[in-house]
């Protein structure tokens, strides 16, 4: 078996994401050159995963940006939440006149054919 | 100035807050959280201007997208979904890429006692050359690599944040992972390597 053929798989196995077969594992521990790279493989992973806790500082004046923005935007939520309401209201108010004209109509015209 | 670290369960107070239309509970969680945001932002695009870009859409997409937080996953790994997708959208819209020095303030030394201070020596300069090395990768291959290794995200989310199949972040990962072993430890290079993507090998 060549280094080529389990080279891929490495970088998996230093993760726990891929597993090597027998023969695959065999050469590993033959070879010192795939056991090297696993090594370097495990010690990126290690490095990488630290970096999770680093916090890099952004400059002072994001955080007040970030805010106004957010205030803007709940701003601009509460002015369409209003008018979606008085829209909601005045198609409500043209419904209802337009059901009274209707009733008033069906009433003249009940009366129109009695007075026939 | 920097984050205001919160309690687990004060941050799930805060987005129950917040998802009921409180602002201040949203501000105290962007107070909270902020900088990490920048930091995945600064380490996905590689530039501080894109990443304020980024940290400011991300904040805005996640207050006007808050009620459909389920609170299956944190709320900072809803964040950091936000962030790659922001990061992906942002840098899609410019074509550019700037690289930016290394700030000699980021902390990189473990600190932690009974730490052997050559191994700490060592551990502080893989981590230096780790960040230029990632600073180094194509946007695309960072992306995934620091999503998957740093912030460990799954694929299938890393997939779905960037807009590409399960199977092109797994290849992408891979070609990630191969280039950052090839950039640190270029004295040993397998026969399969500096295949692929321009290769390594002839890039240094």
């Amino acid at each position: 078996m060549r280094c080529e053929a389990v080279a891929d798989d490495l970088a998996g196995v230093a993760d726990g994401s891929a597993i090597l077969d027998q023969r695959e594992r065999r050469h590993v521990e033959q070879c010192l050159r795939c056991q090297a790279d696993l090594v370097h493989h495990r010690r990126i992973l290690r490095a990488m995963r630290a970096m999770r806790t680093e916090v890099l500082e952004p400059s002072p004046g994001l955080l007040p940006e970030v805010l106004a923005l957010i205030e803007h935007a709940g701003e601009r939520q509460a002015i369409r939440v209003l008018l979606s309401g008085r829209r909601v209201a005045y198609i409500g108010g043209l419904a209802a006149a337009a059901t009274a004209a209707g009733a008033g109509a069906l009433v003249l015209a009940s009366r129109h054919r009695r007075a026939s | 100035m920097g984050s205001e670290p919160v309690e687990p369960d004060a941050t799930e107070a805060l987005v129950e807050r917040a998802r009921s239309g409180d602002r201040t509970a949203f501000e105290a969680l962007v107070r909270a959280t902020y900088a990490d945001t920048y930091t995945l932002a600064i380490r996905l695009t590689g530039d501080e201007e894109d990443a304020r870009d980024v940290v400011q859409e991300t904040y805005l997409r996640a207050y006007r997208g808050l009620k459909r937080f389920r609170g299956d996953a944190q709320f900072s790994t809803w964040l950091y979904r936000i962030t790659a997708n922001c990061a992906n959208t942002h840098l899609g819209r410019r074509a550019r890429h700037r690289h930016d020095e290394l700030t000699d303030e980021t902390p990189l030394v473990d600190e932690r006692p009974g730490i052997d201070p050559q191994h700490r020596a060592e551990n502080e300069a893989l981590r230096n050359r780790l960040r230029v090395a990632i600073d180094e990768l194509p946007p695309k291959l960072r992306a995934v690599v620091v999503l998957r290794d740093v912030y460990d995200l799954p694929h299938e989310a890393i997939a779905e944040e960037l807009g590409i199949s399960e199977t092109a972040a797994k290849v992408r990962l891979h070609r990630a992972r191969r280039r950052l072993r090839e950039v640190l430890y270029p004295d040993h290079v397998s026969p399969v390597d500096g295949a692929g993507e321009g290769g390594v090998v002839s890039a240094m």
